[in-house]
């Protein structure tokens, strides 16, 4: 397929860095991972040298997917998720992307209930400091016979700068009429009231903020075969923007 | 200890300490009491370092040292504690992980050795319990789900672990039962009366005192300190009310 670049009028590339993704054009297939009936599948995800991650993933009957994903290096990063659910599937998302400098930082997820009683759990949250942008567009689709789906969609953005951009887009398409799809999102900056307290007993302001930003982030990764490598990966980074 | 020289203080642009002057002896347990937005709170806040409230004129030391050119953090290793009227809940971060990265991050600060995790914890354990604390709500996000009592408890606990040379307790008091009440002054009486200490307590009622015995006792009406006395000035004021004994 001999596709051009996309531009800004595509959605789901609205807000990339047009130019680092034209340097990367054309981009190899997405990763196609295929996870039959009844199986289970996990992947880890550490985007920190400034790339492109593409997956497709089609979740089999009765099957479970977790995806853990740490969206943290170079200019531009950008992880795009498109996963299909059949009859009883479980999927379950944790990602942090956090950005610093003029980072240009995105998660892209489209996770469709095509048959029944499947499940999606999605929980994302992003730190952005300076001019970083980090963008979060997250759509579930239900078709028509996918009753009894149950899908739910955390989305949370802390900005450290008044300069820092987060873009969030939390979108629900439902052709079925028995279904729970739960979503949120916040953005917000980080308590001043809670950074005094912190303070007041003693913890300097970076390491205060550094404690409240983990907090934020904790929880995440829970589960995940690397967790522990995760959680060190974020709070390493987390300790360069504070 | 803390002396406390013509302070006027705004939050915003409006003044609210007008000139306050007092001072705290090492051993001396004194009581400010006062109306509502007298300025109690924001003395509090002034001496802690809270940002917005803003120092006009006047001046603070504490142990000779000019408080006010020092960061709440660097105040709190000086050993200054601000109990807080409304303690404020940290989603995430447990009671235990808060307070050993603020306990060494004071003895850190004084160039003192950090405790481990197995010394803390039994400093923990000890002030948790003779303040009638689970070990389990301390491993709990801070003040998270507790009650008004639990955090004013909290604080207490908090303050036995810092072990400070100075506590500001602002309505420690309000929102506890009668027998949390008892817990926490007696728990004010264990921590800090000692004669090396000094406690700066803020209170709207003279109940606390029944427990704490205070030997100074304030009256602050619109940003100053109008009248000092001993205990019996507190009964005197519960009597009569302030705008009699404020004027």
């Amino acid at each position: 397929m001999n596709r051009s670049a996309p531009t800004r009028h595509d959605e789901a590339w609205r807000y990339s860095d047009i130019s680092a993704v034209e340097a990367a054009w054309p981009l190899a297939a997405p990763e196609s991972i295929i996870v039959p009936a009844g199986g289970n599948f996990a992947r880890t995800i550490l985007q920190d040298t400034g790339s492109i991650h593409q997956l497709d993933i089609a979740v089999g009957k009765g099957a479970t997917t977790a995806i853990h994903v740490l969206n943290i290096g170079g200019d531009y990063g950008r992880v795009e998720l498109n996963v299909t659910l059949h009859e009883g599937a479980d999927f379950k998302l944790g990602a942090v992307q956090i950005g610093g400098g003029t980072q240009n930082l995105e998660i892209i997820t489209t996770v469709t209930h095509a048959e029944p009683k499947a499940t999606s759990s999605q929980i994302v949250r992003s730190v952005l400091a300076g001019t970083a942008t980090g963008t979060y567009l997250g759509k579930v689709a239900v078709a028509r016979d996918a009753q009894l789906t149950d899908s739910v969609q955390s989305v949370k953005a802390m900005l450290l700068d008044r300069s820092a951009t987060a873009n969030a887009k939390p979108e629900l398409e439902i052709y079925a009429d028995d279904v729970k799809c739960a979503h949120g999102c916040a953005i917000g900056e980080l308590d001043a009231m809670g950074l005094f307290y912190l303070q007041a007993r003693g913890i300097a302001p970076a390491d205060a903020k550094k404690l409240m930003l983990q907090a934020f982030v904790a929880g995440v990764f829970e589960g995940a075969a690397d967790e522990d490598i995760l959680i060190e990966a974020a709070l390493k980074k987390l300790g360069e923007l504070v | 200890m803390l002396q406390i020289t013509n302070l006027h203080a705004n939050v915003g642009d409006k003044p609210i300490l007008k000139g306050l002057t007092l001072s705290l002896n090492a051993g001396e347990i004194h009581a400010i009491m006062g109306p509502n937005g007298a300025g109690k709170s924001t003395l509090g806040y002034v001496l802690s370092g809270r940002p917005g409230y803003e120092v006009t004129e006047g001046s603070v030391t504490f142990n000779g040292n000019d408080l006010l050119a020092l960061e709440p953090h660097e105040r709190a290793a000086a050993g200054l504690f601000l109990g807080f009227q409304y303690p404020v809940e940290i989603p995430g971060v447990s009671n235990v992980q808060f307070l050993r990265e603020a306990l060494n991050a004071q003895r850190k600060n004084r160039s003192e050795a950090p405790l481990s995790g197995a010394e803390f914890l039994k400093v923990a354990r000890e002030q948790a319990g003779a303040l009638g604390m689970d070990m389990d709500m301390l491993k709990r996000p801070v003040n998270v789900g507790f009650s008004g009592g639990e955090k004013k408890r909290n604080e207490m606990v908090q303050m036995g672990i810092i072990n400070p040379a100075l506590a500001i307790l602002d309505e420690t008091d309000s929102g506890l039962d009668i027998d949390a009440l008892r817990t926490v002054g007696d728990g004010i009486n264990r921590i800090m009366r000692k004669p090396d200490k000094a406690v700066l307590l803020i209170t709207h009622y003279q109940r606390l005192l029944d427990y704490v015995k205070p030997d100074f006792v304030h009256v602050l009406a619109d940003g100053r300190i109008t009248r000092t006395g001993g205990a019996e000035l507190a009964l005197e004021l519960e009597r009569d009310g302030y705008k009699e004994l404020a004027a």
